[in-house]
């Protein structure tokens, strides 16, 4: 299968292009490869057009957005209509339009955070693993102390401090969840690093972070690629939690303050469920399409968890 | 003996960090908020002398003691659990205050714990073994699906249903009917108990279900390629005996270990279920600590829930070095 090679994580030849390559053809490869990766399983196939569904709701949304999402009006708790899809707020907002609005913040907050957290536990696993001794006991001390304290807890107490806002939050989540990848990152990297094509590099008198980020890095990036994955699930929904506790900066727009605002106008009580409903629902529909994703890259990465599929489909595949 | 001594010092060191975290986040804070809570509330004519001294001793205000003597000073204060004065419910001790409310947190999060894990574990038993089944088609993932549904979301659903549209269940929040039951063992109050935790109870097991499921399926779908289940199924055992005894019992080992650090969030792993169903655990006090700007409850209540884990996962590991003897052997080797 074509995706094992690039997906995964173990055993498969590492990605190296023959350096004669011209660049275009490098980046057709890699385009070529992301392609097939998409398409490799139903799941993933899905998964990927709700999570591109999402970003494009997000980069065009606002060019379509009827009504000034902020801007109040006399029509007060209206109930969906023609006029406004989704009804709208006590102060006559137009709840479609502050839905797409704040699917910009949501989205891209949610998708960088998830890179942050990616980055940061990229650094600290390879560097741990790749260097040991000391560096590593450091490393493996803070990550595990990092991995035992509570990670909800720990968010709500250092945003219920700092300013509110976007970043503080975001910053947050990097802070209390980069260690699980980290530790997933560091044992991969223990296992590389006496691989010959290390010993091969170290040879050549490479020095050692480019064969941290250039050698051994490619090899893992399957798991790095499943890890922010989740890890980004994880970031969308605790984005919205403490945004929904008020964390957030209620000012900017996101699906999290909406269901605030929400519950602080009484939503629940009134019965004015088109107003909490749909951001839960963008919330969840945007987690299940990335957890598709994840089902399966797991899937590809470990063949006891797939489907054995009939002769034909092999067939279709090998082909 | 040497893997439990090296655990024992790892929990230490974590106890240490969590403490000395709670010490200094609220000092290294921009724009020290305690200060600027204090002087919101001197305004409103909330904070009265008594108030505004036992503020600066606990956040350091005003002091002119160095951070390090304000930090053993704390650590001190913890030792005798002594974790502060509530200001919103000034000057009740913030450990009075957590006391009255864990025990509504562990009664809660402890029958969700075991329901969920117990239902977990055996769907995910009957799913493996009835792999590509109908069962397991739509079951696995119906299951993925609720576990990425966002928790709190589908708390307010099952509250805007069941609460509101449908009337079964209290929609305001509590623990029981104050007004007209007192606590006691009536069997009334009892039935009242029950109606105010359904819904939590049943929220909280929905989203945890299918991480037990699907654990157990995945470890359960190993197992079964093992000889000795291929051996027991030559022998002529029963499907049941099988699947139970020789499967399914070494299967558990990963929810084993699960169970007994889930045991540590009953404390404050319902947090949100808390704060959406104003049910008056540690998480509804956290919840209004938090927009009460009640720094010493905030600090106090994520301390709690801090040991409670802490205390779960030295239990994990030492029950998974009892339960799994490769990992004694590997560490005394």
């Amino acid at each position: 299968m074509q995706t094992q090679e690039i997906i995964g994580p173990m055993g498969a030849a590492p990605i190296a292009f023959p350096p004669t390559d011209p660049f275009y053809a490098r980046i057709q490869h890699a385009l070529l490869t992301i392609w097939r990766a998409f398409t490799a399983s139903p799941r993933v196939a899905v998964g990927s057009a709700i999570v591109s569904f999402f970003i494009l709701v997000g980069l065009l949304g606002p060019l379509f957005m009827r009504y000034d999402p902020e801007a109040t009006s006399n029509l007060f708790i209206a109930h969906p209509s023609a006029a406004h899809w989704l009804g709208t707020t006590v102060v006559g907002q137009d709840i479609f339009s502050q839905l797409i609005n704040g699917t910009r913040t949501s989205v891209f907050w949610g998708l960088g955070t998830g890179l942050l957290v990616t980055l940061l536990s990229l650094v600290v696993g390879l560097v741990g693993g790749y260097f040991g001794g000391w560096i590593d006991d450091v490393l493996t001390l803070l990550t595990n102390v990092s991995l035992v304290l509570p990670a909800l807890p720990l968010a709500i107490v250092l945003a219920a401090y700092f300013p509110r806002g976007p970043l503080t939050i975001s910053l947050v989540i990097v802070f209390t969840n980069w260690s699980w990848q980290a530790r997933v990152l560091r044992a991969q990297t223990l296992s590389m690093r006496s691989r010959e094509f290390v010993t091969a590099a170290r040879s050549c008198g490479e020095r050692a972070w480019r064969i941290i980020f250039f050698e051994i890095l490619p090899n893992e990036i399957g798991i790095v690629v499943a890890g922010y994955v989740s890890t980004t699930v994880y970031v969308v929904l605790t984005w919205a939690a403490l945004e929904f506790l008020g964390l957030g900066d209620g000012t900017i727009p996101s699906w999290g303050s909406i269901l605030y605002w929400a519950q602080q106008a009484g939503a629940l009580g009134g019965g004015l469920w088109w107003w909490f409903v749909p951001p839960g629902a963008c919330i969840a529909i945007l987690g299940a399409g990335l957890s598709l994703i994840n089902f399966g890259i797991d899937e590809i990465a470990d063949p006891r968890l797939r489907k054995e599929s009939s002769p034909k489909k092999l067939r279709k595949a090998a082909a | 003996m040497r893997h439990i001594l090296r655990r024992i010092l790892f929990y230490a060191c974590a106890i240490w960090v969590a403490i000395t975290l709670d010490f200094f986040i609220p000092r290294l804070a921009p724009g020290d908020p305690v200060a600027a809570l204090v002087g919101k509330m001197s305004i409103k004519g909330y904070v009265t002398p008594a108030m505004q001294q036992t503020l600066a001793a606990e956040f350091g205000l005003n002091t002119h003691d160095s951070l390090l003597v304000q930090y053993f000073r704390y650590l001190g204060n913890l030792l005798h659990g002594n974790l502060g004065n509530s200001i919103q419910y000034f000057p009740t001790p913030v450990s009075q205050i957590i006391g009255q409310d864990i025990g509504w947190s562990i009664m809660l999060g402890g029958v969700a714990v075991i329901i969920s894990f117990t239902l977990g574990c055996l769907f995910g038993i009957i799913t493996a073994w009835k792999r590509s089944s109908l069962l397991d088609t739509i079951l696995s993932p119906a299951m993925n699906f609720l576990s990425a549904i966002p928790y709190f979301w589908l708390a307010l659903l099952s509250l805007f249903i069941f609460a509101y549209l449908l009337n079964w269940f209290p929609l305001t929040g509590g623990s029981y009917d104050a007004i007209n039951f007192n606590p006691g063992w009536s069997l009334d109050y009892i039935g009242s108990v029950i109606q105010y935790a359904f819904l939590p109870a049943l929220t909280l097991v929905i989203s945890s279900l299918a991480g037990w499921m699907l654990t157990m399926r995945n470890s359960m779908i190993t197992t079964l390629s093992e000889d000795y289940v291929l051996m027991a199924r030559a022998k002529g055992l029963s499907e049941g005996r099988i699947m139970f005894r020789y499967a399914a019992r070494n299967a558990v080992l990963p929810n084993i270990t699960g169970f007994a650090i889930a045991i540590g969030t009953i404390v404050g792993g319902q947090l949100l279920t808390e704060m959406v169903f104003s049910y008056p655990g540690i998480g509804y006090a956290l919840f209004q600590a938090v927009g009460e700007q009640d720094y010493a409850m905030v600090q106090g209540v994520f301390l709690i829930i801090t040991l409670a884990v802490l205390g779960a996962n030295f239990m994990a590991d030492m029950l998974y070095a009892f339960l799994d003897p490769r990992v004694r052997v590997e560490r005394s080797a």
